[in-house]
Order: structure tokens, then sequence, then C-alpha cells
């Protein structure tokens, strides 16, 4: 489990985050949405330390992280797979020696070993073809297939993808949630994920953390977030004018279903 | 007050390479990879340049000092020897090497930093500073010495070359000016150079580039920087070397 609290983060005098708590729970996949500039990319790099909060605490099951000494938190980062944005593949290694650094980094495994585990995650996430292919080589779907093979390779407990299936087609979206899911229950990870994307909410989010200008403005799941009386959380819900007249439609059938 | 602030960041980016290694052997492989992409990589355009800088500077000396009948002719391969390892051979090289290899690793790093690579080893647990700024560093002072003595050697030969071709000299009066007065402390200043001028190519390099922010306008002014500072830093270094020395 991962608690964040009351974590507040300021770029010169912009206030970026404004005190913001919340429990992420293991084997879950809980997500942060709200749209651009909402402080959503801050919040997932303070929480995994690339950025340093002005104050606040964040707990890998009851570990303060800001609170750890320098070897204290590279055995906290081990543990912490992360999935960004564009991939941030190596450029200048194969997809396989992408997914082996890791390993090579951190275990002493024999080659054989690390091998096979390198076999089983790309197995895993739908690569096993694409050992030999460069970054460049590869599409925007299998790049974050590599991505979470990586992130994955050495059994991380807690797992980040920061807006995972942004730039991808609404059916390899799909499939990146699906997969980030699926994994998230087979390992039991504490899976934390940024998104603006309302499919994945409704797919996936079993618990959904919404942001607003830097602030927690609501808190639940993706069962309760259509029933929401949260104005601003339905504005960002239903922002196209199509999906407003969806709404209407929608209640204007449920209107005519209950009388 | 930004000099300060970015001299800090430059001193706590040295003292963060002192850290023990995840991996010694990782290490040690990007150690080799950046000694081939300097070393390797760099071959030619040294060779090249070094050929023909002590072309012109034989040729440039003969058409000063022959124009006074009492200067023996073995001088020009003494003067075309002393100036090439003094002076020559590691600055010019290493100037070269700023704008070769120094934007290289700038521009690399700077890379890495904007597409996230640099966050995505840093999140791993790697310690980035002394996984990426340490191997070149160590490679630089290793490889960079060599391409300069490389220089030395080939400069001298083009001298020679030039000298003969051009006829002012005799073989036989070149090569006793290179014997003549030789000194080996002249050939250990040449190396203190360029082990100091490297070192100084691959940090302000690497930390121009590690540190870099923003997106591809800022990554080549990152690289710019990194040519510019290197380039006054090692003839200002240069000079100090230079009155230590020989002073």
């Amino acid at each position: 489990m991962i608690q964040i609290r009351d974590i507040r983060k300021s770029f010169g005098n912009q206030e970026v985050l404004r005190g913001i708590s919340a429990e992420f729970e293991s084997g879950k996949t809980s997500l942060i949405m709200g749209a651009s500039g909402s402080g959503k990319t801050v919040l997932i790099k303070c929480m995994v330390g690339l950025l340093q909060p002005n104050s606040g605490q964040v707990l890998y099951d009851n570990r303060d992280f800001f609170s750890l000494n320098r070897s204290e938190r590279k055995a906290v980062r081990t543990e912490i797979g992360f999935l960004f944005q564009g991939a941030a593949l190596f450029n200048s290694m194969t997809v396989e020696q992408n997914v082996l650094l890791p390993l090579d980094m951190f275990t002493s495994w024999t080659k054989a070993e690390k091998s096979k585990r390198v076999a089983e995650v790309l197995e895993r996430v739908g690569l096993e073809n694409a050992n030999v292919k460069f970054p460049s080589e590869i599409s925007g779907g299998m790049a974050k297939r590599v991505g979470i093979a990586r992130a994955i390779v050495q059994h991380p407990r807690y797992l980040f993808c920061d807006e995972p299936n942004s730039g991808l087609d609404p059916g390899t979206a799909g499939r990146i949630d699906e997969l980030i899911l699926e994994l998230t229950r087979e390992y039991n990870i504490t899976t934390v994920i940024n998104t603006h994307d309302m499919n994945s909410v409704m797919q996936i989010g079993e618990s959904v953390l919404f942001l607003l200008k830097g602030e927690k403005r609501w808190e639940g799941n993706k069962d309760e977030i259509m029933g929401s009386q949260d104005e601003a959380l339905d504005k960002f819900i239903f922002a196209s004018e199509f999906l407003q007249d969806a709404k209407k439609a929608m209640i204007r059938q449920g209107g005519r279903g209950s009388g | 007050m930004k000099f300060f602030e970015h001299f800090g960041q430059y001193l706590l980016m040295l003292r963060a390479l002192f850290v023990r290694p995840e991996q010694f052997r990782m290490y040690w492989r990007e150690t080799l990879r950046q000694m081939d992409d300097i070393g390797v990589g760099s071959f030619l355009i040294i060779a090249v340049v070094s050929l023909f800088i002590g072309a012109v500077t034989a040729v440039q000396t003969a058409y000063q000092i022959f124009g006074n009948s009492l200067v023996p002719g073995y001088y020009l391969g003494w003067i075309v020897r002393d100036t090439t390892i003094l002076e020559l051979a590691p600055t010019f090289s290493c100037l070269i090497l700023a704008g070769k290899a120094g934007s290289n690793m700038s521009s690399e790093l700077g890379n890495m930093r904007i597409s996230e690579q640099i966050d995505a080893l840093e999140i791993m647990g790697i310690s980035t500073e002394a996984y990426l700024v340490g191997p070149r560093i160590l490679a630089s002072v290793i490889v960079i010495p060599m391409l300069v003595a490389m220089a030395g050697f080939l400069s001298i030969v083009g001298g020679y070359a030039a000298t003969i071709a051009s006829g002012y000299v005799t073989s036989g009066e070149f090569i006793q000016g290179l014997l003549t007065s030789f000194r080996g402390f002249n050939v250990q200043l040449m190396l203190i150079k360029a082990v100091v001028f490297a070192f100084l190519i691959a940090s302000v390099s690497s930390y121009q580039g590690f540190y870099v922010k923003g997106g591809s306008i800022e990554l080549g002014q990152a690289s710019t920087r990194a040519v510019v500072y290197s380039c006054i830093l090692i003839l200002f270094s240069d000079y100090i070397i230079a009155v230590i020395a020989l002073s």
C-alpha cells in the first residue's frame, strides 16, 4: 500500500500541489485523473522521488520515503516499476537489452536465468518476437509494452504509469489498460496510473482520484463516478458537446424508463 | 549569482560520482563503450588535423628562419618537435575534441534527460551521475592522452614530410633537430595537459547535457555551451599549467 499525506509542491510562486492526501491499495489499479496542468504528473513524480515535495509524506508500506537515507531509498526504488508517458526506452539498446538492464544492474543471476526472465516478461506483454529490434523500429503501442516489461521484470511491488495510453489508438489503449489490470492482480502490485482518458477510468478505475488545479476534488471508483454530483468532475467527464448530448439523452432515457 | 549556482551544482555532480557502483561490470562496459566512441570515433579527424598542422608549422617556421643564413638547418626539426609536443598536440587536439566528443556527450545526455531516460534509470535505483557521467570522464582521461600522443607523433611526421617535400632541409638535418636537446619532461607535460583537458571536456560537457531543461532548442544551446566553455577552460588551464610547470 502507498499512502500520501498532505503533499505540497511549488515551482517558484506557483503552487502546483496543494495538500493532497490519499491511499493506494495493493492489488488494485488506482487512477489519478484530471485535466492537463492539474498536477497529476508532478504528484506521481513526487511519489517516486523524482521531485522533492515542499512538505508532506509518501509512505511505501509504512516506510516514509523522504525520511530514508540514500541506500534505503535505493532499496525502495528497486521495488518500483515506472512506465513513462513516452516509454523512455534507451535508444542505443535493443528491446531485449532494455528489459535486461535492471537485471544486469541489480541481480547476480546467470546469463541463462536473466534471458529466461526477459523472455517470460516479453511473452507476457505479447512481444516475444521483438527482442532484437531497436526502439526506433517499433510502434508506440509496442514501446509501451516494452516499457511495461521493463517495469515488471524485477517483480515490483509498486507500479506507476504516467498516461500509459496517450498517443495510442483506442483499441491498443484498451489492450494496454487490460494488461496493466491483469498484471496488477496477477502479482498483487500497488498500481498508480495517471490519466485523462475516461475510457481507462471506466475500464480499470478500481479507485479514482480526481485532481483539479492541484487539489483533490473527488475520490471514488468507476461505478460511482457517473453518479457523482460534483460539478467540476461532471464538467471534466462531459467536456465535449457530443458527450453532453449523450448525457442528456441518457438522462431522458433513464427518465422514460423510470416513468 | 547564477555562476555560483552552476558551479555548486557542478561540484555536487562530481561528488555524486564517488558512490559504490551497483554492478561494477556494467560501469566498466559503459566505460569501454565511451572509450570506443571517443577514441575510435575521433581517431581520423585528429590524425588528419595533426598531419596538416605539423606540415604547416614546419613550412611556416622554415619560411621565417631560413631568411637568416646563420640559423642551422636542424633547428627546424627541433622547433617543430617542441612546438608540437608542448602546445599544438595537446591544445589543438583537445580543442577539436571539445567540439566533437564534448558536443556529442552533451547532446547524448541532454537527449536522455529530455526523453526521461535519465529519470527511468533513477527510478530503477541507479546512481545516474555515477553511471552516465563517471564512465565518460574515465574514458576521456584514458583515451584522450593516447590521442594526444598520437597527434604529437603524426604532427612531427607531417612536419618531416612537408619539410623534405619542399626541400628546406635534408632528412638528416630534420632528424638531427628532433634528437637535439630532447627533454622527457616536455612529453610528461603534454600528457599532464591532455589529462587535465580531457577531464574538463568530459565533465563540463556532461554537466551541460545532464542538467538540461526544456526541449530541442535548449538541447542545442547546451551543446553549444559545452563546446564554448570547454574551449575557454582548456585555454585558461593551458596558460595556468604553462606558468606552473615552466616558470
